[in-house]
């Protein structure tokens, strides 16, 4: 069973807020622009301390964990951010391969074709070689998954992944992510306000609300969008369709 | 030309007549008027509007309306919208969809000195408390490279040698020669006087080794590399590529900070020792060209002038500003904001802390060296 349960709150920016996130699931955090959605990303993956609260993955707590253990977590997830953020002194292959010089004990030419592989499941098959500067900026999101994945992690978080693509190439990813989740058996949490996406792939969802700083709505998203009776969550999620009496 | 006129109609409604081209280039239209019809009694209940005479307009026409849409219901009139022409209505109706957000507004009232003292204090105690913990951090971090633990990549570290030393030969060979050509002409017209003119070998040799050749060349590395570092780290913090070390399990400090302060401390002794040789170059050059001294004359005074402590001192020196440099611009590359001016900014204020410490460590080195009596 994977849990991550989150029960946290930062007086600045958000408060007490709890959600479960099960194994398996597409899990969207959704919410108007600048309600908090990429700051509680950061606090998920490590990169912010929460102000008060813990964070547990499958009952170990991150929040209080010692660097060794935080290290082992951190090593079963992956993170795509938002425009790839490949390290750019460092070709395609190169970025996947860090990470798996690292934790495996592979041959140099072993990393290389996984790399290969990692690519090629992206659909960068024969970019092995190339600098992040030199491929468009759908790519490098797309290499930036494939770095996410080089481990084979057990959770894999985005940050709007669907920002800056076209709706065919968001609408691939969208499919990948779910292929990912089916063969791999991998949890998906996607920091997202594409509504074709969340509606598409989501599982469950949490609705960050900018001005009361918390969580006003979880669940699945289609269950949101027919039983909610928050209108600001009825408002995002049919993009202010005025409703028909 | 913009034309505005006012009417009364059934006593309580103000008409106002637009005609005429209104666009921008022709000026918006003044409200004084707009104001006294508005004050002018009996009391206006509704402001209607007529626009037959009105030919192109802008946003000029626009603002106008917006200010007149503003002031009314300040006063609790209001306005019947139907003699405007759609195009418009539904631009105002635009304007007018988005309230302002409650404490949206930026509050731009500039805090009183006793507040802006104070909070400078504030942040001032809380730069120092980052550069401490950057410092604590890094020297874990060469702990962990003495105990071979420390992860980076060899790749990057020989690049950097090679961008900090072989890349800034050329210009540490013209401002060491420069330095050792000024020395040697300042200190040649002082001592022709006492007719101690070969004296100059001695003021040269000396003053490169203990304190010129590494001072130089450490503010002209501060200047060329610290500002690299900060840029290339403060640019990789905009881009999240710091972040992305992070989660992946690496530390930015070693991956960074690390093969950066390795490869100046490899390299400032030896840029420093050829800063050294070239300044003495210098120096001869106008002993030699300018004093009728003869070269051997000026190498054999140079050589039993200086000390092999002034020579030692001066590369000690020159590796400990090295360290200097490096953390410097790394510090503040880490600290760089998410702006292309931030990262600037990190730039110049990695110079300048650099430059700062270079001189602070200087002279604490003197005080030492000469306690020491070297």
């Amino acid at each position: 069973m994977r849990d991550l349960t989150m029960a946290y709150g930062t007086f600045v920016l958000m408060r007490d807020m709890s959600f479960t996130i099960n194994h398996g699931d597409v899990f969207i955090v959704m919410g108007g622009s600048g309600s908090g959605k990429s700051t509680l990303l950061r606090h998920l993956i490590g990169l912010n301390e929460p102000a008060r609260g813990d964070i547990f993955y499958q009952e170990q707590n991150f929040t209080r964990a010692d660097p060794a253990q935080r290290q082992q977590i951190l090593r079963r997830i992956g993170v795509t951010f938002q425009s790839g953020a490949l390290w750019s002194a460092m070709t395609l292959a190169e970025n996947i391969g860090l990470l798996l010089e690292e934790y495996t004990e592979l041959s140099p030419a072993e990393i290389r074709e996984v790399a290969s592989l990692k690519l090629a499941l992206v659909g960068l098959k024969g970019f092995e070689d190339y600098y992040p500067s030199q491929i468009s900026g759908g790519m490098q999101k797309r290499a930036g998954l494939a770095r996410a994945m080089a481990l084979d992690p057990r959770i894999l978080f985005f940050d709007e992944p669907s920002a800056g693509l076209d709706p065919i190439s968001s609408r691939l990813l969208d499919e990948l992510i779910l292929d990912l989740r089916d063969s791999l058996g991998t949890t998906i949490v996607v920091v997202t306000h594409e509504l074709a996406s969340i509606f598409a792939i989501g599982t469950s969802s949490i609705f960050l609300d900018a001005e009361s700083r918390t969580i006003t709505a979880s669940g699945p998203p289609k269950d949101l969008l027919a039983h909610s009776r928050d209108p600001k969550v009825r408002r995002f999620l049919t993009r202010g369709e005025k409703e028909k009496s | 030309m913009n034309q505005v006129t006012f009417d009364r109609v059934d006593n309580d409604i103000l008409l106002i007549r637009f005609a005429g081209s209104w666009r921008l280039t022709g000026g918006l239209g003044s409200s004084s008027a707009l104001d006294r019809e508005l004050q002018a009694s009996p009391p206006v209940a509704r402001v209607a509007f007529d626009t037959q005479g009105l030919g192109d307009w802008d946003s000029s026409l626009l603002t106008f309306l917006t200010r007149v849409s503003d002031v009314s219901r300040q006063r609790g009139v209001s306005v019947d919208p139907d003699g405007l022409p759609g195009g418009i209505r539904r631009l105002l109706d635009l304007a007018e969809a988005v309230p302002e957000r409650a404490g949206a507004r930026k509050d731009l009232s500039k805090a009183s000195l006793l507040e802006r003292t104070g909070a400078g204090v504030i942040s001032g105690a809380g730069s120092a408390l980052e550069m401490l913990a950057f410092l604590g951090n890094m020297t874990v971090t060469f702990v962990r490279l003495f105990g071979m633990k420390a992860r980076y990549r060899a790749s990057d570290l020989f690049l950097l040698i090679q961008q900090c030393g072989a890349q800034a030969l050329p210009i540490v060979t013209l401002i060491s020669f420069l330095v050792g050509v000024i020395l040697a002409f300042v200190g040649a017209i002082q001592l022709k006087q006492f007719g101690a003119q070969i004296y100059v070998a001695n003021l040269v040799g000396v003053a490169m080794m203990r304190e010129m050749g590494a001072m130089m060349t450490a503010i002209l590395m501060a200047g060329r590399t610290g500002a690299a570092f900060a840029a290339q780290l403060g640019t990789m913090k905009v881009t999240q590529e710091i972040d992305a070390f992070t989660t992946a399990g690496f530390s930015p400090l070693e991956f960074l900070v690390l093969p950066r302060t390795v490869a100046l401390i490899l390299m400032m002794p030896l840029l420093c020792l050829y800063s050294d040789f070239v300044g003495i170059v210098g120096g001869a050059a106008i002993g030699v060209g300018m004093l009728d001294l003869s070269w051997t004359t000026y190498v054999q005074q140079t050589m039993q002038a200086v000390r092999l402590t002034d020579t030692v001192g001066g590369v000690f020196k020159s590796a400990v500003y090295g360290v200097l440099i490096a953390l410097a611009g790394c510090l503040r590359g880490l600290q760089s904001g998410n702006s292309s001016s931030a990262v600037g900014d990190a730039a110049t204020s990695a110079v300048v802390t650099g430059i700062v410490a270079i001189i602070v460590a200087c002279g604490i080195f003197a005080v030492i060296f000469y306690v020491l009596g070297l």
